[in-house]
Parts: structure tokens; C-alpha cells; sequence
């Protein structure tokens, strides 16, 4: 048993698993009025997959290899700025109280 | 300076907990905006960190700053109302980037620092990332497509189900056929890896469109939620093909988000998740509207419904899927306003599937103003319509089926707003077609119901004008 390595994939699966509890719990944590942003802000988030695409673009071997990788990231930087900012647009909309502009014609 | 690989993945581990924490700021909308800069925070220590570590990054931040502008105008410029496109072009493009890496990786893996030729627990994920992220990318496009309401214009996008003779045994034996194809990437030679590769990833584009098509407009919410999962799914397998860990959390993170989210909308229609995924749900609408006898109903003017409202002591609002299409938001936040400004109590109910997405509504009353405490959901919501005065149902309809509460409907044990039990019930339609579940609903025909026929805009701001 000892010396020997544990496959990668083993440990892969290993963070997987695990991860998947930790989305599982947090998601359901998330409030239902707030759906929509966590909908954009996972996007976001799985535009991570532009890490292999910057590395692929970034590749010795250049060519069509080099064209494909670029495109993966100009595609993923879309999700990346698109998603975080229209959450963020989206989020700052959530208010509890009525803005100040029409609180102030209130008493009509 | 060059970072070693054990530095680079503690960074790649700090960014993952701030994905965490991202999704973590989202329990409460007080939170929620300091969850998103965790997640731009993550996002931009994974970006630069990468940038870092790779030698020829002038492709790379070109490719950036083009994807990226695009990505901010489009998130500048995009109206509220057509979150579900946004959301459903974006699962698109993460699925085809990720089958573009994919495909990189293949052509030159040693550029991954994986062995040449790749090992086969490697290809085994890859054939996985790819084959979910080309039916993400061509699923979401058709989504994308209904959602946008691009059916005329092209026949695949249409919003009603495409259902045709032997679908299920045709995409049964289209995912084999990838499977198969899938083993033969898995275990061909170095040179013989092309051609496997190419047909698998073609047939999982065409399976990405059959899959959708038979799925109906309304059941939106739950292909959205799905397609969201997918594209989690797809960065995992990515992530697995290329060791990288990051890639992995946070696929998994957006994996069971969407799962979850899946699970949510079924619950909410009562319906499993099998039976949304293979479709046809609502094919019969127009023949079963056109079954249902004439029976009477009390149609009322936007002046009446003011006239109603104004002597009201509580009203609660039911908004549906109409009001999205009507825009009707700021018009319904200033009947509100007038209302509370006369002593009215008015709140809004929300049942878990109004509108094309999970959460769109509460989305459309937040951009008009309306504050999110004044916005309840329906289990929250459900045991006040008994005490109050009005129940105005905007541009909704199966979501306030009493038929849900009979056995044998159709939509028996759906759970629904009970919008009946108010004591006055005000609609808004734009006529008296059927709802998407292609039944009647007995709401418009009581006693207490008024209907007020039109688009939900005009009808509202002709109540607004109406309310001194």
C-alpha cells in the first residue's frame, strides 16, 4: 500500500463529491426571491473553464490550436464580465425600503 | 517570478472558497452584493493567476478584451424582462467553449502538461466535458430561441412542444450511437483519436436539440434550471480532463445549483422531472380550449377594478408570465404606490414557477422599486388571501387553478397561490384562452371574480389613471 500514489483521479473525485455537498447546502440556503442572480452568478462562475481555454490560447504549438483556445476565451470573457455585472445590476435592485424619490411625494 | 504548482493551486484553492462564498452571500438579499464581489474577487485571482503562470499571453488578453467588452455591454444593456435569453445564451456559450478547450486539448495535450498520447481515465473525461458541454451549447441555443419568442421565425424555437413519431426511440438510439463513439475516442490510437472525437461531439450537438425541443414554454423554468446544471457539469469534466481542481469545485458548485433549482421548479408544478424532460406537455392546448363550453363570466373596466380597489382594505397582487410580457412592472409598482398612499395594504405573492425563469418576477418588481419585503412567497403568502379584500391576478393563470386542489385534474396536487379564497378576485388576461396546462379554470367563472380583459400595461395604467 504505501508508496504508491493515489491516482489523480481519485483525488478529482475526492474534491468533487465533496463540492458537490458544499453546493448542495449552500444553494438551498439561497433566498427563492433571489433566483434569478444566483441563475447569472453561476455563470459567471462556471466561466472559470477560461482558465484551460487561456492556457490553450496560450500554446507553444500555435496554429489552429492557438485560434481554437482564443476563441474559448473570448466566449467564457463573456460570461465572465456579462455575468458578474448583471448581477451585480441585478442585485442592487433588491431594496426594503421605498427609495427616497417617491417616498417624498407620499403624502399626496 | 514563476510560481510553483503548489502555490498555484493554494491560490486556485482561495479562489474556489470565494465561488463559495459567492453563492454563500445569496441567502439574503443584504448579503447578496458583497457575495458577488467574493465572486469577482475569485473569478479575477483564478484569471491572473493563470495569465501568470502561462508563457504567451498576448492571444490570450486580446481574446479577453474582446469577450469582455462584449460581455459589458450586453450586461449594461440588456432589459430586465429578458433575463431568461441572457441566462439561457450564456449556458450556451460556457458549453461551447468548454467543448473548444476540449478540442484543444485533444490536439495538443502536452500544451495541458498531460501526457501525449492521453492517458485513458483522461480521455474517458474528456469524451464526458465534451459531450455535455456541445449539448449544453446546442440546448441552450433552442432554449434561447423559445425564450425569445423566435418560433416564427424559425420552427425549431418554437415556444409549443415539437413532438414527432418515435422521438424517444430516435434520441435513445442517438446517445448510444455517442456512447459507442465515446468508447472509440476512449480507446483509439493516437492517430485514430480524430474521427471518434469529431462524430461524438457532432451527434451530442444534434441529441443538445432534439432533447429541447419537445419541452414547452411554460416548462422553461425547469429546461433553464437544467441547462444551468449542465454547464456546471461540463466545466467539472473539463476540469477533471486537465487535473485542475478549481475547475472542478466550481463546476460542481453550479452543478447542484442548477440541480437544485430543477428540483424546485418540478416540485412546483408538481410534476417529475422525467416527465418535463421528455416533453410534449401542453401539445393539446388549442383542442382542449376549444372543448370547454361557454360559461359566463363577469368582465369588469379598469375603472370598475379602481373603483374596487380603492375600498379595499388589503390587496394582494398575483403577477404571472403576462405581466413579464407586457412590461408591466412600473405600471403595477405605481398602482401600488397610489394605493398605499390611500392606506391600502399591497403585497405581491409569488408562486415559484411565474414567469420563464426561477425568480423572474421577483426580478421585474425589484427593477420597478417595489421592495423586496413587500414581496412574499407562497408558502409565506398563502394563509393571508383568506383576510384580504382583493386578490388582482396580472397576466397568471394555472398558478391560481383551483383545479389543483380536485382530484383527477390534470394538474391535481400542483400546489397553487390561493388566489380563491380572497373576497374579491380582479384578472387580468388578454383573452380567455387557456392556460399553458391547456385547462379551464373555474377562478374566472366564481362569483366574486371580476375580469378585466386586455394587455396588462394598458389595463393598469388605466386603473392608475382611474384611483383618486
Amino acid at each position: 500500500m504505501h508508496g504508491v500514489p493515489v491516482d489523480p483521479i481519485v483525488t478529482n473525485l475526492t474534491v468533487f463529491v465533496l463540492a458537490i455537498f458544499v453546493g448542495y447546502h449552500v444553494v438551498w440556503g439561497v433566498t427563492p426571491a433571489l433566483h434569478t442572480p444566483l441563475m447569472s452568478v453561476t455563470n459567471a462562475i462556471s466561466s472559470v473553464i477560461i482558465v484551460g481555454a487561456i492556457i490553450a490560447a496560450a500554446a507553444g504549438t500555435g496554429g489552429w490550436g492557438v485560434a481554437v483556445g482564443a476563441l474559448a476565451v473570448a466566449l467564457a470573457a463573456i460570461n465572465t464580465f456579462g455575468g458578474f455585472l448583471v448581477t451585480e445590476r441585478m442585485l442592487e435592485m433588491f431594496k426594503k425600503k421605498e427609495p427616497r424619490r417617491s417616498a417624498g411625494e407620499k403624502h399626496s | 517570478m514563476t510560481l510553483s504548482p503548489n502555490v498555484v493551486a493554494l491560490l486556485y484553492l482561495f479562489a474556489s472558497v470565494l465561488f463559495i462564498l459567492a453563492l454563500k452571500g445569496l441567502s439574503h438579499p443584504l448579503t447578496a452584493r458583497r457575495g458577488n464581489l467574493f465572486g469577482i474577487a475569485g473569478m479575477s485571482m483564478a484569471v491572473v493567476t493563470t495569465l501568470w503562470i502561462t508563457g504567451r499571453v498576448e492571444v490570450a488578453l486580446a481574446a479577453l478584451a474582446v469577450g469582455g467588452a462584449i460581455g459589458w455591454v450586453v450586461a449594461k444593456r440588456v432589459e430586465m424582462t429578458q433575463m431568461p435569453e441572457l441566462v439561457a445564451a450564456m449556458h450556451s456559450l460556457v458549453g461551447l467553449a468548454a467543448v473548444l478547450i476540449a478540442i484543444a486539448v485533444v490536439n495538443s495535450p502536452l500544451a495541458f502538461i498531460l501526457p501525449d498520447p492521453i492517458p485513458m481515465g483522461n480521455r474517458v473525461e474528456l469524451f464526458i466535458g465534451t459531450f455535455v458541454g456541445a449539448m449544453t451549447f446546442s440546448g441552450s441555443v433552442i432554449a434561447f430561441g423559445k425564450l425569445a419568442n423566435l418560433g416564427k421565425k424559425f420552427r425549431l424555437f418554437s415556444s409549443a412542444p415539437i413532438v414527432f413519431k418515435g422521438q424517444q426511440m430516435v434520441n435513445l438510439v442517438l446517445a448510444l450511437s455517442m456512447v459507442a463513439l465515446g468508447i472509440a475516442f476512449v480507446l483509439a490510437t493516437s492517430e485514430g483519436r480524430w474521427l471518434p472525437f469529431i462524430a461524438m461531439t457532432a451527434l451530442a450537438f444534434v441529441l443538445g436539440v432534439l432533447v429541447i425541443i419537445p419541452i414547452g414554454g411554460a416548462d422553461m423554468p425547469v429546461v433553464i434550471s437544467m441547462l444551468n446544471s449542465y454547464s456546471g457539469w461540463a466545466a467539472s469534466g473539463i476540469g477533471f480532463s486537465l487535473n485542475n481542481p478549481l475547475l472542478i469545485v466550481a463546476g460542481a458548485l453550479v452543478g447542484s445549483s442548477g440541480a437544485i433549482l430543477s428540483y424546485i421548479m418540478c416540485k412546483a408544478m408538481n410534476r417529475s422531472f422525467f416527465s418535463v424532460i421528455l416533453g410534449g406537455f401542453g401539445a393539446a392546448e388549442g383542442a382542449a380550449s376549444s372543448t370547454t363550453e361557454q360559461k359566463a363570466v363577469k368582465s369588469g373596466s379598469p375603472e370598475d377594478v379602481a373603483f374596487l380597489l380603492s375600498n379595499a382594505e388589503s390587496v394582494i397582487i398575483i403577477p404571472g408570465y403576462g405581466l413579464a410580457v407586457a412590461r408591466a412592472q412600473h405600471a403595477v409598482k405605481e398602482m401600488a404606490h397610489k394605493l398605499a398612499s390611500k392606506g391600502i395594504t399591497v403585497r405581491y405573492a409569488i408562486h415559484p414557477v411565474a414567469g420563464r425563469m426561477p425568480g423572474h418576477m421577483n426580478v421585474l418588481l425589484a427593477e420597478a422599486e417595489v421592495p423586496y419585503d413587500q414581496v412574499l412567497e407562497m408558502e409565506d403568502i398563502n394563509s393571508d388571501f383568506g383576510t384580504s379584500d382583493i386578490a388582482f391576478v396580472l397576466g397568471a393563470n394555472d398558478v391560481v387553478n383551483p383545479l389543483a386542489e380536485e382530484k383527477g385534474s390534470p394538474i391535481y396536487g400542483m400546489p397553487i397561490l390561493e388566489a380563491h379564497k380572497a373576497r374579491t378576485v380582479v384578472v387580468n388576461k388578454r383573452s380567455m384562452a387557456s392556460g399553458y396546462a391547456g385547462i379551464d379554470n373555474p377562478l374566472f367563472y366564481m362569483d366574486k371574480t371580476m375580469m378585466v380583459f386586455g394587455d396588462a400595461k394598458k389595463v393598469v395604467e388605466d386603473i392608475v389613471k382611474s384611483i383618486e
